[in-house]
């Protein structure tokens, strides 16, 4: 196997050095349970208190107003049912149509239950227009949810304007901010936020923490039932090591904010170089965009066989072709944006982190026109034969 | 990430046949290609072949893919399976022959064999100029309409495939993996083809355990031979085709071939020998199948 060149970010991050030397102690040493009547599990709650105050730091929200999870999905799921729990006699809700599963997936079962949900479309590039969500807004809506920003294209929604159309009719503004933490400043104290939710993997902290932020005031109801951990908020002995880990990745992740320029000149160069072969398109809102995420399509080929061609150069991305998920339609996020089927079967995904290197740039630069074009010499889909392609599209795409 | 095989990988990375063939400069040599899937669907296939005419023989076989990994792999697979059989010999080879060849494929890619089973197919029936059904048109018979999936293309792979379950037969031809609103009737119809199985089964047991030393009247035979043409019927509406009793005269079965099977001389040989040794099994051993024009 070739050293790794980790170009898929925002599906997991490598956990910081720094942050496994500081969860280390609390898997040995200090193992005491930080609810317990003795200093010995007393100064794991000490330490825990001050992972609070580093990810309340990174939010720009007060201490109080941080309930630590298992993950991103548990910290959407309690997010979504706290809000409807806070106004029951409301029945209307709404969500975007390019959400983590998360999130569609629970919002689908909250219509068996008798809600009504309007799922707000996005255009080519996969923004939103907040007239549609204006238009859709009533005083019987008990919640906006919207992701920050899109894992698959990294379009950043406005979510400040949405919140504040939100306001106005009294609805839960919920964000899943889960890629946006560590890649954009945020400050809830500025903030149209309700209930914001961060996953500890995606900033270099490790899997199986992340954390809800809860305005102060919120009528909030938890979803685990127990103990008083959390301040009831979220029952249940909490992650020690991963929570402190989650603290110091925050930290790191503050002081790397001033620096994501990097990130995105590297992203930039990625970019341009990959546009250079010819039929490639970009997928996504340019101009509002994180800074390390890039989805280019590339016409004619099939995602899979592209990234099984950049793993035999130890090259790891994503892509949202069907083939890559076993599902058969490709990702419901390129699709909600009315992609031709020409770009969205090789579509690829490169997300950088704080620790992607020019070279590994230069790297992927210098394969990546090789395999296009071996997988474009395999594919029928070539200038000669452009006629079946169009003949066929339009036959499948007549009998959908 | 999907647990592919040595051979796919091999056969992904290094693909044998890949391209397409120069029409025939010579006489006696013909060059046909056959297509199946769509840019839409997320894979197609272009195979091509040059037959020998006279012999019937595929002296190359290539590939033009657009699709994942295993979808290349099966394609090139395909390819160095059929080289040097015959046309008669290439229509016996079935979705699990690739599958097998490549040492097994993850089920949820299991629709790249059938790809190449159906691109073969279609290769074939251009050569001999068998028109295909366009399901595309026959909405009737169409179940799942996101993938354009027939009855009778979900009836073959769950027959030959021995498939029990929805999902099993969305991994093999999609059928079911849109908006699954064909789940139900997906599952309705495996049921069928469960239940005609095991009455066919319980029958051809009752009927051997009576065969023995049996002396029939002309009416029980030709009943009889009626039935074993009623069960080999799915099968050959499967591949397009039909099969119709005309005549019983003494040891001589006359039957009327249609659609697919009937309009080549080399398929009706191969369908009359698979009729023949059922009637031979199941009714009396020195039965001749003709068939009529």
């Amino acid at each position: 196997m070739n050293t790794v060149i980790y170009l898929d970010n925002n599906a997991t991050t490598q956990v910081a050095p720094e942050v496994v030397e500081t969860m280390l102690p609390y898997l040995t040493q200090y193992y005491g349970n930080p609810s317990s009547m003795h200093s010995f599990g007393g100064q794991v709650g000490k330490a825990l208190k001050q992972a609070r105050v580093q990810i309340a730091s990174l939010l720009g929200a007060e201490e109080s107003e941080i309930v630590f999870t298992s993950c991103g999905t548990e910290g959407n799921n309690t997010a979504i049912r706290a809000a409807i729990a806070a106004q029951p006699e409301r029945k209307h809700l709404i969500t975007t149509q390019v959400e983590h599963a998360c999130v569609l997936n629970l919002f689908k079962q909250l219509e068996k239950q008798g809600y009504t949900v309007t799922y707000l479309s996005v255009d080519g590039k996969g923004q939103l227009d907040l007239m549609e969500l204006e238009a859709a807004i009533t005083g019987n809506t008990a919640l906006v949810s919207m992701m920050y920003a899109n894992n698959e294209t990294g379009t950043v929604f406005p979510v400040e304007q949405a919140g504040a159309i939100a306001k106005e009719y009294g609805a839960t503004f919920h964000v899943d901010a889960v890629q946006v933490a560590g890649k954009l400043p945020l400050n809830m104290k500025t903030s149209t936020i309700d209930l914001m939710t961060i996953s500890g993997h995606k900033l270099h902290a490790s899997k199986g923490v992340g954390a809800l932020y809860v305005r102060r005031g919120f009528r909030f109801r938890p979803l685990l039932i127990g103990g008083h951990q959390e301040r009831g908020r979220r029952a249940g002995t909490e992650n020690v090591a991963g929570i402190i880990g989650l603290g110091k990745a925050a930290e790191l992740a503050q002081l790397y904010l001033a620096d994501v320029g990097t990130e995105k000149k590297l992203r930039d160069r990625l970019e341009k170089g990959l546009l250079a072969i010819p039929n490639t398109e970009i997928n996504g809102d340019r101009k509002n965009r994180l800074p390390n995420t890039t989805n280019i399509g590339f016409k004619y080929i099939e995602g899979e066989a592209i990234l099984l061609s950049l793993d035999q150069y130890g090259i790891c991305a994503s892509s949202g072709s069907a083939c890559t998920s076993g599902s058969l339609e490709p990702s419901h996020v390129l699709r909600a944006m009315g992609l031709p089927y020409t770009i969205l079967h090789g579509s690829i995904r490169f997300s950088l982190s704080r620790y992607t290197t020019e070279a590994e740039i230069d790297r992927v630069l210098e394969v990546m026109p090789g395999i296009v074009d071996r997988l474009r010499a395999l594919s029928p889909f070539n200038n000669d034969q452009a006629e079946w392609l169009q003949d066929r599209e339009e036959v499948v795409l007549g009998a959908r | 990430m999907w647990d592919y095989t040595e051979k796919v990988l091999d056969l992904f990375y290094n693909p044998k046949n890949q391209g397409a063939i120069a029409d025939a400069d010579q006489t006696g040599i013909a060059v046909v290609f056959g297509e199946v899937g769509s840019i839409a669907c997320g894979d197609a296939l272009r195979l091509h072949l040059k037959i020998e005419v006279d012999s019937d023989k595929i002296l190359d076989a290539r590939f033009q893919t657009f699709g994942c990994t295993s979808a290349i792999a099966s394609s090139s697979a395909l390819t160095e399976i059929i080289k040097g059989l015959t046309l008669d010999e290439a229509l016996n080879i079935s979705n699990r022959d690739i599958a097998d060849y490549l040492g097994g494929l993850p089920e949820a890619k299991m629709h790249c064999s059938v790809m190449g089973q159906e691109a073969l197919e279609a290769a074939i029936y251009k050569y001999r100029g068998i028109e295909v059904e366009h399901h595309e048109e026959d909405d009737g018979n169409l179940i799942c309409r996101c993938f354009s999936v027939s009855e009778n293309r979900i009836r073959r792979v769950v027959i030959e495939n021995n498939l029990t379950t929805v999902e099993q037969v969305t991994s093999y031809v999609k059928a079911g993996g849109g908006c699954s609103a064909c789940a139900a009737e997906i599952e309705d119809l495996i049921t069928t083809i469960q239940q005609e199985k095991e009455i066919t089964a319980a029958r051809v047991a009752a009927e051997l355990e009576t065969s023995q030393n049996r002396s029939l009247t002309t009416v029980q035979k030709i009943s009889l031979i009626q039935t074993v043409l009623q069960d080999v019927r799915p099968i050959l509406i499967a591949d397009g085709g039909d099969v119709e009793l005309y005549d019983v005269e003494g040891d001589v079965v006359k039957v009327l071939l249609k659609g697919a099977c009937g309009t080549c001389e080399s398929s009706t040989a191969t369908l009359k020998n698979a009729i023949e040794v059922r009637l031979r099994e199941r009714v009396l051993p020195n039965l001749v199948v003709e068939a009529v024009a």
